[in-house]
């Protein structure tokens, strides 16, 4: 069967086609078999050159990219902020096209600033793939995540989901509303109303304050970290107060009368939106959504490589 | 468009019979051999020859496999991509005899992929090859096949499909003329 995306760079969910998402995913069922497989490589992008450029740190998105690139035997070049000429006041044009220069076939980016991936989209010739730009979309995360729902429960079409928490800074709460939706689920988003966007309604989300009620309501509940890089003043009084009114427990995922699936994108504070015993329990499929991620994004890396020429 | 007949779903039986045999005066009880189909259209006759050869020797436990090797393949990017099929192998080569099935042979380009595909699982004592069909003489690479059910000759605009019970509803084989 020969099929394709329907676009050429992976900026944002909202750009992709339910059709695109099923493609994805059962090209990372593949990919999957073959990271569990003794050889975990095969040679399909050994033509092909990816720059993994991140403006913004990350540990296990950059680690989760990079592995999926070096899987499908693609060379790599890692560029951080940090330590390059974006401190002497290049532009981020400038410092693509450089890297560009040096024929180099796809760009992975981060950066702080919501559109920063569609605006270089639009000014250099290359294949893009956000992992993240500011508070915006943050595509992969969405997808690992309900590849995880739909390897759990079979299909994500029917499914309840809570995202709990910082919605207002989140960028894996936007990507994970277009995702879900646009596979079916039902979503709801719970947190303090300081951190829920307003007009979020208008995207066809629910909105709970009260976390019970929310927990009560979802089959899968995704807990996201407060991010307090983002947070220029005070959302809420205390991390004290915010653990209280929406961090999990024990005894609160206990007295629901069910069994929830519970995911967080990680990196997790312990002791604040979600407590140790619930991060590591049974009903957590965190480590899962991680191992998912490599092969997710060796399917959106293959898929994105076989649409040139 | 023009077809002709190039196995009956009586000729095909034989013809499996006969690679059957041939197998076995190879492989005896097939005790370290093992079958592997190549997806996404050699599985059907793989399947059948497993069976079949389970059968003759009373062996329940051949193993058998089904390798996809399309993230293995040389034209990446040079064409529409394909969809890759489910890889179905719960076993490593290590040291074992490997009958490679396809349907049809005709550059060589997938089974050189497919044998790319198959030394990840492993490092086989000896890899054979079968085919049903083999256009001889319009290969692209040094790769000739040990066991064949039919050679023929075939132009390049020509085509040839195997239909099988499980997916078509018959056994046939067709030569199809595109001119």
């Amino acid at each position: 069967m020969n099929q394709s995306l329907s676009v050429k760079h992976l900026i944002g969910i909202k750009d992709i086609t339910a059709n695109d998402i099923e493609l994805i995913f059962s090209t990372a069922d593949n990919f999957k078999q073959i990271i569990n497989r003794p050889i975990k490589k095969v040679p399909s992008l050994r033509d092909v050159t990816i720059a993994n450029v991140f403006f913004e740190n990350s540990t296990r998105t950059r680690i989760s990219f990079e592995l999926a690139e070096r899987r499908l035997s693609a060379d790599t070049l890692n560029f951080s902020a940090s330590s390059s000429s974006v401190k002497k006041g290049e532009t981020l044009i400038d410092t693509v096209s450089n890297i560009l220069a040096m024929k180099v076939d796809m760009i992975v980016m981060r950066h702080p600033s919501p559109g920063a991936c569609s605006f270089l989209a639009k000014h250099v010739d290359s294949i893009i793939v956000n992992a993240g730009d500011g508070t915006h979309e943050h595509p992969t995360q969405a997808l690992l995540d309900a590849y995880s729902i739909r390897e759990k429960y079979g299909e994500v079409k029917g499914k309840k989901v809570a995202i709990v928490g910082d919605i207002l800074h989140s960028r894996v709460a936007l990507s994970n509303i277009f995702c879900l939706q646009k596979l079916g689920a039902e979503v709801v988003v719970c947190g303090p109303p300081t951190l829920i966007p307003k007009h979020i309604e208008s995207l066809g989300v629910k909105v709970e304050y009260d976390l019970m009620k929310a927990l009560a309501w979802c089959d899968v509940a995704n807990m996201l970290r407060i991010q307090m890089e983002r947070q220029d003043i005070k959302y809420f009084p205390s991390l004290r107060e915010y653990t209280m009114q929406y961090g999990l427990n024990k005894e609160r995922l206990d007295s629901l009368d069910k069994q929830i699936t519970i995911m967080h994108p990680g990196p997790i504070n312990r002791g604040v939106e979600i407590t140790s015993d619930v991060a590591d329990s049974s009903q957590s499929i965190i480590l899962d959504q991680v191992e998912n991620g490599v092969a997710i994004r060796m399917a959106v890396l293959y898929l994105l490589a076989a649409k040139q020429e | 468009m023009k077809k002709k007949e190039l196995f009956s779903s009586q000729d095909l039986e034989i013809t499996l019979d006969r690679l059957c045999h041939q197998l076995l005066e190879n492989h005896t009880d097939f005790k370290d051999t093992v079958i592997i189909g190549l997806q996404p259209r050699g599985i059907y006759l793989a399947r059948r020859l497993h069976k079949k050869i389970s059968a003759l020797t009373k062996n329940k436990n051949i193993p058998f496999g089904e390798l996809d090797a399309t993230f293995y393949r040389d034209d990446f990017r040079k064409r529409q991509p394909v969809l890759p099929s489910a890889m179905n192998m719960n076993f490593i080569i290590e040291d074992k005899n490997v009958i490679l099935i396809d349907d049809v042979l005709y550059t060589g380009r997938t089974i050189r992929a497919g044998l790319d595909a198959l030394l990840d699982f492993g490092r086989p004592r000896k890899v054979e090859l079968l085919v049903l069909i083999d256009r001889r003489f319009s290969r692209h690479l040094p790769i000739q096949p040990d066991y064949v059910g039919k050679r023929i000759d075939t132009r390049v605009s020509q085509n040839v499909k195997a239909e099988w019970k499980e997916t078509d509803g018959n056994d046939r084989v067709w030569l199809i003329m595109n001119d």
